[in-house]
């Protein structure tokens, strides 16, 4: 699974850093950093800190599939 | 072109941010034709932000920055091919491997690259980076991981700082070279990039500015470089970060209002040609483009923005699959954000478009504060240091024209929020490191004289 935090909605209330301290972590105060290729191990917390971002700024999603020419 | 503007063939040249998110966007607005996404680079769409800052702490590689699909927008993907043309009349995209691809609408997504060092003989000692794709960011991430001694870092904008940052952070000595004043001048203006300047200072950066780097020096690799003030700094790491360039160059014989500033659109992301004409098949999105604001008096915004990449591509979307009186807009508040010394900057709005500032919430000396940005007696912008609960308020006050200095309503209104002082917007063409956000027109403090 694959993740990005839309940083322009990202508000700081660190829900995600909580739920999920190894994917989400704050640099300072405020400031969100993050693991973009989420650990199967690490998925369902994930989704939960999706499900509980507040400005829900965490988006979910799979690798892309460049397929067959 | 099909009567039915959800069927036939669509091409998006540009596999990054803008062109994934308009591709997906196009099947959630019900596209069932064919669908190509072009792209230089060889690597699916991933993300760029956080090669200047996790990638560097050691915290992510650079390969693992994918992007999130959240559907599969079910396209042909030619990845690390290069478009090198379009024809307008025959409707065809030329690509650099000889083969031609038709389309019915076109997006053009193909974004910025990083400027370059201008001396390329410099530019390719061994040791000197620029900051832009995957490869660059594990580069300059495997050099910083060998301790180098110094690196120095040519540019003191967002990239450059937040690079500068990522340095004292794993204990290197860094010296950071700004042409203007201070770090950041060129995006918020003399007040705020004072504070920069203390914030880089205080983490030990070795901040040098109103200089310019005249020459790197080195026989095969890097070793140091001469600053216009008669100076050297040795050092064994350089980063050429002096903003990006656009991706247009593709594009010269086409007949599209294209050069460095961008591609011109209208607000429905519809490209300009030569003559100011807007073409009814090709449309431009994200980095690449330039576009009317209404909130900036009409002046043509060329954004180097994550958010607007995204928002810009899902109108693109939009109207290229909708007839002329369902197509909307794309006006939304120009957003950005930076992490670097530990503090969380963002902005609203675009903070060149002033000429006064206040300080509206919390303090220079407190590393937290709001400040609000004015042209003309109206809200314009505003940025916020580790106060971002505050930004959707400012972005209320922009959208609404807002009396400015603002009106009472923040919670700890300072008293300085009275005074509003000028913002000291740079004459762009003196700055050095190339600004998140341009306005294309003129300056608003600044007449059009006839020379």
């Amino acid at each position: 699974m694959r993740t990005v935090v839309d940083l322009t909605r990202c508000q700081g209330y660190a829900q995600c850093v909580f739920l999920a301290p190894e994917v989400f972590e704050l640099h300072g105060e405020e400031g969100l950093l993050y693991a973009t290729a989420v650990p199967d191990d690490q998925a369902e917390r994930v989704r939960q800190a999706a499900a509980a971002c507040p400005v829900q700024a965490i988006l979910l999603g799979e690798e892309v599939s460049t397929g067959a020419r | 072109m099909p009567a039915d503007r959800k069927d036939g063939r669509i091409v998006i040249v540009g596999a990054s941010l803008a062109g994934l998110r308009a591709a997906e966007a196009l099947r959630e607005e019900g596209f069932t034709g064919s669908l190509t996404v072009v792209g230089d680079e060889p690597h699916p769409p991933y993300d760029r932000p956080p090669l200047s800052k996790q990638v560097l702490l050691g915290q992510a590689t650079a390969d693992t920055l994918e992007l999130p699909m959240r559907w599969d927008p079910d396209a042909e993907w030619r990845l690390g091919v290069r478009a090198t043309g379009v024809d307008l009349l025959a409707k065809r995209v030329m690509l650099d491997d000889g083969e031609s691809l038709p389309y019915d609408r076109l997006l053009i997504t193909t974004g910025t690259r990083a400027r370059s060092w201008p001396n390329p003989e410099e530019g390719t000692l061994d040791g000197v980076f620029t900051l832009r794709t995957r490869e660059d960011g594990a580069g300059l991430a495997e050099r910083l991981t060998a301790r180098p001694e110094r690196v120095l870092v040519i540019g003191g904008g967002f990239t450059g700082s937040e690079i500068a940052s990522a340095c004292r952070e794993l204990g290197l000595e860094v010296t950071v070279a700004e042409r203007g004043p201070a770090p950041l001048v060129g995006a918020l203006g003399g007040t705020l990039s004072k504070l920069a300047a203390v914030m880089q200072r205080n983490h030990g950066v070795d901040l040098r500015t109103g200089v310019t780097v005249t020459a790197l020096n080195g026989n095969g690799s890097f070793t140091g470089a001469q600053l216009s003030d008669g100076s050297r700094v040795e050092a064994d790491v350089c980063v050429v970060a002096l903003g990006a360039v656009r991706n247009v160059e593709w594009l010269a014989d086409s007949g599209l209002a294209a050069g460095p500033r961008g591609i011109a659109c209208d607000a429905g992301c519809r490209a300009f040609n030569m003559y100011g004409i807007v073409t009814d098949d090709v449309f431009v999105a994200g980095d690449v483009s330039r576009f009317p604001h209404p909130l900036f008096g009409y002046q043509m915004l060329s954004l180097e923005h994550w958010g607007n990449a995204v928002e810009q591509a899902e109108v693109a979307a939009h109207n290229m699959v909708s007839p002329g009186p369902l197509q909307r807009p794309h006006l939304a508040i120009p957003v950005f954000w930076s992490t670097q010394f530990g503090l969380n900057i963002k902005s609203v709005g675009v903070p060149t478009y002033s000429d006064h500032v206040v300080i509206a919430q919390g303090s220079l000396e407190a590393r937290r504060l709001a400040m609000v940005y004015g042209y003309r007696g109206r809200v314009t912008a505003a940025v916020t240091v580790d106060m971002a609960k505050s930004l959707d308020y400012y972005r209320h006050l922009i959208e609404t024209a807002a009396p400015f200095p603002p009106p009472p309503g923040a919670l700890d209104r300072a008293i300085a929020a009275d005074i509003p002082i000028p913002s000291a917007v740079p004459d762009p063409s003196v700055l050095s490191h190339g600004p998140t956000v341009a306005l294309t027109g003129h300056l608003p403090d600044r007449r059009l004289t006839v020379v």
